[in-house]
């Protein structure tokens, strides 16, 4: 397999798919039906091809793998991919969770179908180039286009409210970039590079990293969401179709996480040790701000909105806990919460395709006409209350874990966080599920379709499975945060050396 | 042999849950209830081979790995020792004999197979808990006793009062798992691992030795206090206990155990009675070595332990529902167990928890017996005059009263199961060195004098007496078919044996050969020899209250039955008092629930409607566009603007670096 491009194909391959699908009239309905077969076929072959990375795969390696570099644009700039243990996953969980994407809007999409594919199709090639581009310029490119097609998706197939939503998701965004931008440009300007791989080699001095790390926290915070910054999220996940909120909450948040491991932490580690405490601080406020905003919703999609922001604070304070613990704890999270929180906007699309309604109100006793939908609706709930032996535990476990090594103020108010989430998912649950069947409308919905179960029961597996065995994700990135850590360490210990040397001078 | 005991159950579960369907419920039944045979009799060879036996038979079982991340390394492992085997006994002995009464008591429910399942799921976490070899594995079966618990509170999912005591039993027993959660994560500071056999051979030499200049080095700084290492052992404990007293439904923590009464009766006296709620005293009997080191714990251990006994017997008083008043029972014994576990008599915490398991059971699934007769009603007051309609349930019940009230003859091996283990506990407070002792030893031993009156209050308002129940019901009223019976004589036997045969390895001459070292005390911790050596009027005391509690119950309920309403007229305060248990359910209701639903929609609405989006983007908006009416032209034209924008800055820098940039 050496010397195959393996990382471009990978990212470049679903528009292969766009290509046919552009050929395709979308007038009857057989032709509706082709594109949704390209888009789907696309999508699960990407995914197939994607496997090969893992498979060829490195664990012991704790650097870029698959590394691929060429001249772009007239030699100015360099086209590098590649990826690591810390990447290497997100890539395969992009891919993993399209096909999904596709079906969740294989009947409930009619208007504009092929834009709305293609749309979908872009959106894969970006963000997985997101995880594999080993350039800042080629980074940013895919990251801020990446929001093109959520925008359009949002605002064309949303709901009521979806311009008001997506132009919120707009706002929140735009100045994040216009940030990043900025430092991005100064970051080449005083190392002379834009290889990441160079640039986590480069030493940034501490003040100039104070400033830098504000500018990529401004948009990666943005992306988590964190709080205050995270109210665009409600709002774009009730606007957006299913398959919308299943992309953004799977993978889309998920950008902002490896944003802040990939450049926050690995090349401002000085910065990042100074200002952890504002990170720990907004991430508790989100745990337990937004689980108690999260308890009182009364839409299901809003609900579980607010339990993603709460559940990426867990991720934000494992990262800065900077510690193999948290660090690890984590990237398993952003992957857990992937599957877990895309799999609960299925089950709420699930009775939103047939009740066109996501009220809780609306909903109860469900588990008497629908009892299998009732045992995936409680796996996931469970999952996202992180109980044992689902992956939501994991994750979950070890950034609290990480973050009571560091500081176990912050570990104390986080971990709070269990009983909040309790309390919100089975009220939740309570409503829809339990109770009597007593609203007529309700009474003739069908148990899940044959498509309903093709999307939740791999994904339930793989709950579990990563539950009890998640050793094969952390067999992957244990190498790579072994070596983020250490250099963290070594990073802070060297300015701690250099700063009582200016001290003692004095 | 240790893997079928544990992934029986659970296989049963699987075949039960998901083949329910297909194979029908009577193969379900048979199927879960097999299993659940076979793990029992492979628990018994285990408990006569590891516990029974000269030799040293523990051992560890592993069986994959879980989680290693860094330091921390967590494998999937059952630790096999004396305390496992106990447990495994219980909880596989209840738990068959409950699967097989289950046959005969819900045979008119037409979800029997998920019934079954989360039957066997449960057995499944449970064993998991007791068999674990670390802390993280222990948390995983202690939350999955808590879903499977939350499952089956919850059964009749129709009942709104199900779904709110299932909802409590999993929201309260959080809160204990929030410090249980900590607690681990304490210990992995402390001993730099969360596997028993680490924690244990660092915890012995951890505290230096009498005499010997203790250590102040700061070891965990914990929520602003640097604490060196005997502190920091006392915070750790603390925040584990805290996890047992969610889990075993200790005082303040309590509240959700008689709200789960709302499940079938079966699940009452499996989970809420012999197994799951006995998982706090098995942690801090498990995490003896580290306990063992830190008096202010085990202080606090002891106060929580002996209030919650004394409190929850005050309430049982006056309950009129059956098996509330078993349930309170329940929660009172378990504090008695804490007690001892605090003091120090680990054996006896155990050994209690051990008996309790048979006759609490054996009076459970008596009551399901009763209910079942008098057409599902639960309420005292509409019972009485049974004693001859229903005999054989009578007298198991008698059985499972006499067994919990302690009825025996001290100094003499004559007694009931609770007289061995109750007794052992009273008499161990009452020598035991620790500085919350004596208040243990009244509290117990006034706990055992209403112990008794609630219970033969509920032997006399059920059976005894007039029939209050209607006509109509008392037509019905029929003795259960033998697939239930069975299994009550079965824990009657229980009930009666188990203090005698057991009490020397338990708690007595042959602890140390019994336990092999799977208990941990220190060296001048005596109180096995010791608790023998009392006065003869604290010897006879528990059975001196016994009797006093058996006659006031008689003369209230069988001699003078207006006595009760008139005392009640009389201390109006009182009895409301205890009538609605404090008021904690008001209280915590007052204190927790509705400012947290307040504070939600306050952050919500307030929050991030008037604050965040009022001064971010709705302003900005506002300011954008100026007109409302404008806005809509405004916001399509933005994407345009976007791209717009953000293709125009990689122009930017993508001309900038062509040309050369500053190179």
């Amino acid at each position: 397999m050496d010397g195959m491009p393996i990382l471009s194909l990978v990212t470049f391959l679903p528009l292969v798919g766009v290509l046919v699908v552009l050929f395709i009239n979308d007038e009857t309905e057989a032709a509706k039906r082709n594109i949704r077969m390209v888009a789907l076929l696309t999508t699960i072959f990407t995914f197939l091809v994607s496997l090969m990375i893992w498979v060829g795969f490195d664990n012991s390696n704790p650097g870029f793998q698959f590394v691929e570099e060429a001249e772009w644009l007239g030699g100015g700039l360099t086209y590098r991919m590649g990826v690591d243990g810390i990447s290497m996953l997100f890539v395969i969980l992009t891919t993993f969770l399209m096909p999904f994407c596709i079906l969740a809007g294989w009947e409930s999409v009619t208007k504009r179908l092929k834009a709305y594919m293609i749309a979908f199709l872009i959106l894969e090639t970006l963000m997985i180039g997101v995880f594999t581009a080993l350039d800042i310029v080629l980074f940013y490119v895919f990251f801020e286009a990446g929001l093109i097609p959520m925008f359009i998706i949002i605002g064309v197939w949303g709901g009521a409210r979806r311009v008001y939503a997506s132009f919120k998701f707009f706002l929140y965004t735009l100045l994040g970039s216009v940030l990043m931008l900025i430092a991005i440009m100064a970051m080449y300007w005083e190392a002379g590079t834009t290889s990441i791989p160079a640039l986590l080699e480069y030493d940034f001095s501490p003040e100039m990293q104070f400033w830098l790390w504000l500018a990529f926290f401004a948009s990666f915070a943005v992306k988590m969401p964190m709080w205050p910054v995270h109210t665009w999220l409600p709002d774009a996940h009730v606007e957006a179709p299913t398959a919308g909120s299943v992309i953004l909450a799977g993978v889309l948040l998920k950008l902002g996480g490896y944003g802040l491991i990939r450049f926050s932490l690995s090349m401002f580690p000085v910065a990042s040790a100074d200002l952890a405490w504002l990170v720990f601080a907004l991430s508790c406020i989100a745990i337990i701000y937004t689980s108690l905003v999260a308890m009182m919703q009364e839409d299901m999609k809003k609900l579980i909105a607010y339990s993603s922001v709460a559940h990426m604070g867990f991720v934000t304070m494992g990262i800065f806990a900077a510690n193999e613990q948290g660090l690890q704890g984590a990237i398993f999270q952003m992957l857990s919460h992937g599957l877990v929180s895309g799999a609960l906007f299925i089950c709420v699309g699930v009775v939103y395709d047939r009740m066109h309604t996501r009220e809780i109100a609306a909903y109860g006793g469900l588990v008497h006409n629908m009892p299998k939908y009732a045992l995936m609706f409680m796996l996931f709930t469970m999952a996202n209350v992180g109980l044992p032996g689902t992956s939501g535990f994991v994750g979950e476990f070890l950034t609290l874990m990480g973050m009571f090594r560091a500081n176990t103020w912050f570990a104390f108010f986080a971990t709070s966080g269990v009983i909040l989430s309790a309390c919100y998912a089975l009220w939740l649950y309570r409503r829809v599920i339990f109770g009597a069947l007593e609203k007529e409308s309700l009474k003739a919905l069908l148990d899940l379709s044959g498509r309903e179960k093709a999307m939740l029961y791999p994904l339930a597996a793989l709950t579990v499975f990563f539950g009890v065995y998640p050793a094969p994700v952390f067999d992957v990135i244990s190498a790579s945060v072994d070596a983020l850590v250490t250099n963290y360490e070594a990073a802070n210990e060297a300015a701690k050396a250099a700063m009582d040397v200016a001290l003692n001078a004095k | 042999m240790y893997h079928a005991i544990v992934f029986l159950p659970l296989l049963g579960a699987i075949v039960a849950g998901f083949g329910g369907r297909a194979i029908g419920a009577k193969a379900s039944e048979y199927i879960t209830s097999g299993f659940m045979v076979i793990a029992a009799i492979l628990s018994w060879v285990a408990f006569l081979t590891v516990a029974m036996a000269h030799d040293d038979h523990s051992a560890t079982v592993q069986v994959m790995r879980w989680i290693q991340v860094g330091s921390l390394d967590v494998n999937w492992a059952f630790r096999i020792d004396t305390l496992t085997a106990v447990m495994l006994v219980v909880v596989n002995t209840v738990s068959t004999l409950v699967h097989i009464y289950s046959i005969g008591y819900m045979h008119h429910d037409p979800h029997r197979p998920r019934f079954f399942a989360y039957l066997s799921l449960f057995t499944f976490a449970m064993l998991m808990l007791v068999t674990s070899d670390n802390l993280v594995q222990m948390f995983f079966g202690w939350e999955g006793v808590g879903l499977a618990s939350y499952l089956l509170i919850g059964f009749w999912y129709k009942k709104p009062s199900a779904n709110s005591a299932a909802m409590k039993a999993f929201i309260v027993n959080r809160v204990g798992d929030f410090g249980f959660a900590l607690g681990i994560f304490g210990v992995f500071v402390l001993f730099g691992s969360v596997n028993f056999d680490t924690i244990f051979a660092n915890a012995a030499t951890y505290l230096p030795a009498e005499g010997a200049e203790a250590s102040t080095d700061t070891v965990l700084t914990f929520l602003g206090y640097s604490l060196d290492k005997s502190h920091a052992l006392t915070v750790v404990c603390l925040l584990l206990f805290m996890g047992a007293m969610g889990k075993s439904a200790q005082f303040l923590l309590h509240t959700w155990l008689p709200d789960a009464m709302e499940g079938p009766t079966p699940v009452s006296a499996l989970i809420h009675a012999a197994t799951m709620v006995t998982a706090g005293v098995f942690l801090v009997a498990r995490m003896s070595p580290i306990f063992e080191l830190s008096q202010t714990a085990l202080t606090v251990v002891v106060i929580i332990g002996a209030t919650t006994a004394f409190f929850a017997a005050t309430v049982g008083l006056v309950q009129n529902d059956i098996k509330r008043v078993i349930a309170y029972s329940t929660c009172s014994q378990l504090g008695y167990m804490f007690v001892a576990l605090g003091i120090g008599a680990y054996g006896a915490a155990v050994f209690h928890l051990f008996t309790h398991a048979f006759f609490k059971a054996l009076l459970f699934l008596g009551a399901g017996s009763v209910i079942h007769a008098v057409s599902d009603e639960q309420d005292m007051r509409r019972m009485g005059g049974l004693r001859k309609l229903i005999p054989t349930t009578y007298w198991m019940m008698i059985i499972g009263t006499v067994a919990l009230t302690g009825v025996g003859i001290p100094g003499t091996l004559i007694g009931t199961a609770g007289f061995f283990s109750k007794d052992a506990i009273i008499e161990s407070a009452f020598v035991a060195q620790n500085s919350a002792a004596g208040y243990a030893f009244v509290m117990l031993v006034v706990a055992a004098l209403f112990t008794s009156f609630y219970s033969w209050r509920l032997i006399f308002m059920t059976f005894h007496g007039k029939p209050r129940a209607t006509a109509d019901v008392m037509h019905h009223v029929h003795d259960s078919p033998p697939v239930m019976l069975v299994p009550l004589f079965i824990l009657a036997v229980g009930a009666i044996l188990a203090g005698v045969v057991f009490h020397g390895y338990f708690f007595g001459h042959h602890y140390d050969e019994f336990w092999k070292g799977a208990l941990f005390t220190l060296p001048d911790n005596n109180i096995v020899d010791e608790f023998h050596n009392v006065p003869f009027l604290v010897k006879w005391s528990a059975t001196i209250v016994m009797l006093l509690g058996l006659l006031g119950a008689w003369y209230m309920y069988i001699r003078s039955p207006q006595t009760p309403a008139s005392l009640a007229a009389q201390h109006n305060g009182l009895y409301k008092f205890l009538l609605n248990k404090w008021y904690f359910d008001e209280l915590y209701d007052f204190l927790f629930v509705r400012p947290a639903k307040r504070l939600g929609s306050f952050l919500w609405k307030r929050g991030d409607g008037w604050l965040i989006d009022g001064f971010g983007p709705n302003n900005i908006a506002a300011r954008v566009s100026g007109l409302a009416q404008r806005a809509v032209k405004v916001q399509t034209g933005f994407l345009y603007h976007y791209a717009f924008a953000m293709l125009i800055g990689v122009a930017a820098l993508v001309t900038w670096i062509m040309l050369g940039g500053i190179h």
